[in-house]
């Protein structure tokens, strides 16, 4: 046998990886949506009992139930947080993409020797606490904030702008937080595009516009695609920016997950909100995969 | 008989291509010095040079990736330069391929004639015919990392003819691809030009490779032209030492020009050796430093002198290259200067009886070498 007991441990890290890191708390956090409230600590029932046996664990699994998810199904403010969520999330990454395609494809034609430093300035924020570069939002959007200010100052506006706790001041703190995470994989497939393919679209015809929806466009895909869901997944159970930013009526779903979970202390309903967002990421997810496969396996 | 063709040598021919006088700097750097050249219509023209010489730079014009700095390119007579390589009728096979990496190979091929606005019907039966002329009918809905180089290297050379461009730019398109398989497609290309009666341009490093499919071989040197000859002119008729050396094998020796005489001239090469005898058409007054070059299987080697040898000089054996069907012996001469005589290999090359160290003498005659005053 070549595979030593070694490598079979090796290969197994990432499994063990994921098992204790991924899968227990999911099941964990599973098993919580399908109990009740209860004024106890941790403040929820039932709680396995091992030391009663077989009819133990059968009374557990009997305590178990779906209310949760059927609470949820009819009281219209979730599923109005969930769509929100996806909404506020697929503009932004709309907006991202845009916004990160531009740089990163400016980056990719920049010479050689500026392209490292240019990559280290798009990571540079990176440096400072995420946190505080959200606060930091507030200055500049509030009404007497810093971009009114300027605004006033060259005479483009006459009043003030209401942007902080607005949907608007949410969109501008996601695109700004996750800018970086669209213009790297982009950046990587677009870098390693070979520059004579261009010359070949032009040789055979295209104008430069033709070619970059020809050529460039359909192979940076893997580096959109990669690049939006780094973006969207993060986006849709965002809290700290629609928090600090957002208004009253912002409505998203991790600011919802956050009120059941601290103020109102309901841990089951919380986690029931927390399953379904896994379950609304992992349905694209999967999705997009079996496209993937398909078109490689249809070559 | 059809006359050979040699539309070159014809002065009122309209030539396809007119390069005039063009330079074409990077920065201070001359990569192509004032350079002009005549291709004409359905020539395989070949470009040949050492490694930065200037050959793509020279392509890229063409194409349109440069614009010279100075000078002008013509097309049937027109001036390229204000047309933009989309519009040109020209098309490039690129070193690299240059395939697209996310289309079929059918999808690759019908690229250009899409972007022309080529109805569907025409544009699948184009592809079909070039498809089936570069024998690729089998791998149609394959992606180019799912192929050979060699289907590759058609891949590139169908979609640019399919097109059917006025010219077609090969930029070392054999390059990547072992000899035998390089020798076969050498011919496919020859079959292919001559078919379609598209006039090709084609860069390579391999001399042997321009001796084998080109009408006309332009020599280039350090971003100038050193001559341009048909292959047996430049082989037989080599202007420069340059040339004479980048072209197949050949001994040069260095000499004064002695005395000219019956069509031809002496050149004094050694001290107490005979002044060689050379047939030229160069009238050099005497005194002239010149230099023979003669190639290697147009001198012959034996042990005794040959009697009617018109030139003969006496060396002694360094060393033999045996390579199968022929051998080169490199034969030292009293000052040092080395000969090189090679003899076809009809009998077994040991049966010759001739080995290292031996005295013999190299013998041409006086039509054999060719006289240089470069
Ligand atoms: N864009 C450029 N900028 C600066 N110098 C260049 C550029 N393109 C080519 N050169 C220089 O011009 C010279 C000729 O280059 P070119 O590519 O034409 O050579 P080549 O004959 O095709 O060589 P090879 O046989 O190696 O392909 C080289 O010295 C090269 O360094
Ligand atoms: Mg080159």
């Amino acid at each position: 046998m070549t595979r030593t007991l070694g490598s079979r441990i090796l290969v197994a890290l990432p499994y063990l990886w994921l098992l204790v890191l991924f899968l227990a708390p999911f099941l964990i956090v599973l098993k919580i949506s399908l109990s009740d409230l209860a004024v106890s600590r941790p403040p929820y029932t039932p709680h396995l009992d091992l030391t009663a046996g077989w009819a133990g664990i059968k009374a557990f699994f009997a305590a178990l139930d779906f209310e949760n998810y059927t609470f949820l199904a009819e009281d219209s403010l979730y599923i109005n947080a969930y769509l929100s969520s996806l909404k506020i999330a697929g503009i932004s990454t709309l907006i991202t993409l845009l916004i990160g395609y531009s740089i990163a494809y400016a980056l990719a034609r920049a010479p050689r020797r500026w392209r490292p430093t240019l990559v280290m300035l798009v990571i540079l924020p990176f440096w400072t606490s995420f946190l505080i570069r959200v606060y930091a939002w507030i200055g500049i959007l509030k009404t007497e904030g810093l971009l009114n200010q300027a605004l006033l100052s060259i005479g483009l506006i006459a009043e003030p702008l209401t942007i902080m706790n607005t949907n608007t001041a949410v969109y501008i703190g996601i695109v700004y937080s996750y800018l970086p995470f669209m213009i790297l994989p982009i950046y990587a497939t677009l870098e390693k595009m070979d520059e004579s393919l261009l010359e070949a679209a032009a040789d055979l015809g295209s104008s430069r516009l033709a070619a970059f929806f020809l050529v460039t466009l359909p192979l940076s895909m893997p580096g959109i695609v990669a690049g939006c869901f780094l973006v969207f997944i993060p986006a849709i159970g965002e809290f700290v920016i629609p928090d600090l930013l957002g208004g009253s009526n912002t409505l998203m779903i991790g600011k919802t997950l956050w009120v059941e979970f601290f103020n109102n202390r309901d841990w089951p309903l919380a986690s029931a909100v927390a399953i379904l967002l896994l379950l609304l990421l992992i349905v694209p997810i999967v999705l997009f995969q079996r496209q993937q496969m398909k078109q490689e396996i249809g070559t | 008989m059809t006359p050979p063709f040699a539309p070159w040598a014809d002065p009122d021919a309209k030539p396809l291509i007119e390069i005039r006088n063009v330079t074409k700097r990077f920065g201070a750097f001359e990569a192509v010095r004032d350079l002009s050249l005549a291709i004409h219509e359905r020539e395989f023209f070949a470009i040949l040079g050492p490694s930065g010489c200037g050959k793509t730079t020279l392509m890229r014009m063409l194409a349109g990736f440069e614009t010279p700095s100075e000078g002008e390119i013509l097309l049937d007579g027109q001036d390229l330069s204000p047309i933009p390589p989309a519009k040109r009728p020209v098309n490039m096979m690129f070193q690299s391929y240059a395939l697209f990496p996310h289309l079929t190979v059918e999808k690759n091929i019908a690229f250009g004639l899409k972007r022309e606005g080529t109805p569907k019907a025409e544009i699948a039966e184009r592809v079909t015919d070039i498809m089936r002329l570069v024998q690729l009918t089998d791998f149609a809905r394959r992606k180019p990392d799912q192929l050979s180089g060699g289907q590759r290297q058609r891949v590139a050379l169908a979609r640019a003819l399919v097109k059917r461009p006025r010219l077609l730019l090969l930029d070392e398109p054999l390059g990547a691809l072992d000899k035998k398989l390089r020798q076969e497609t050498q011919f496919e290309l020859m079959g292919i030009q001559e078919t379609l009666g598209t006039t090709f341009v084609i860069v390579t490093h391999d001399q042997e490779e321009a001796m084998t499919v080109s009408s006309r071989i332009a020599v280039m040197r350090a971003g100038e032209l050193a001559q341009v000859a048909t292959p047996t002119d430049l082989y037989e008729r080599p202007d420069t030492r340059f040339v004479a050396d980048f072209i197949g094998e050949v001994t040069i020796l260095d000499g004064i020009v002695t005395a000219a005489s019956r069509g031809g001239v002496g050149l004094s090469v050694m001290e107490g050796a005979p002044d060689l005898r050379i047939i030229t058409p160069h009238t050099p007054p005497a005194g002239t430093q010149a230099w023979l070059a003669l190639r290697p299987e147009k001198v012959s080697i034996s042990r005794e002198r040959p009697a009617d040898a018109d030139n003969a000089l006496a060396g002694k054996v360094l060393d033999i290259a045996y390579l199968g069907n022929i051998s080169t012996y490199h034969v030292a001469l009293p000052d040092g200067s080395i000969i090189k005589a090679q003899e076809s290999n009809r009998q077994r090359a040991d049966r010759r009886g001739i080995t290292w160290e031996d005295p013999v003498w190299v013998a041409w005659e006086e039509d054999a070498g060719v006289l240089l005053l470069a």
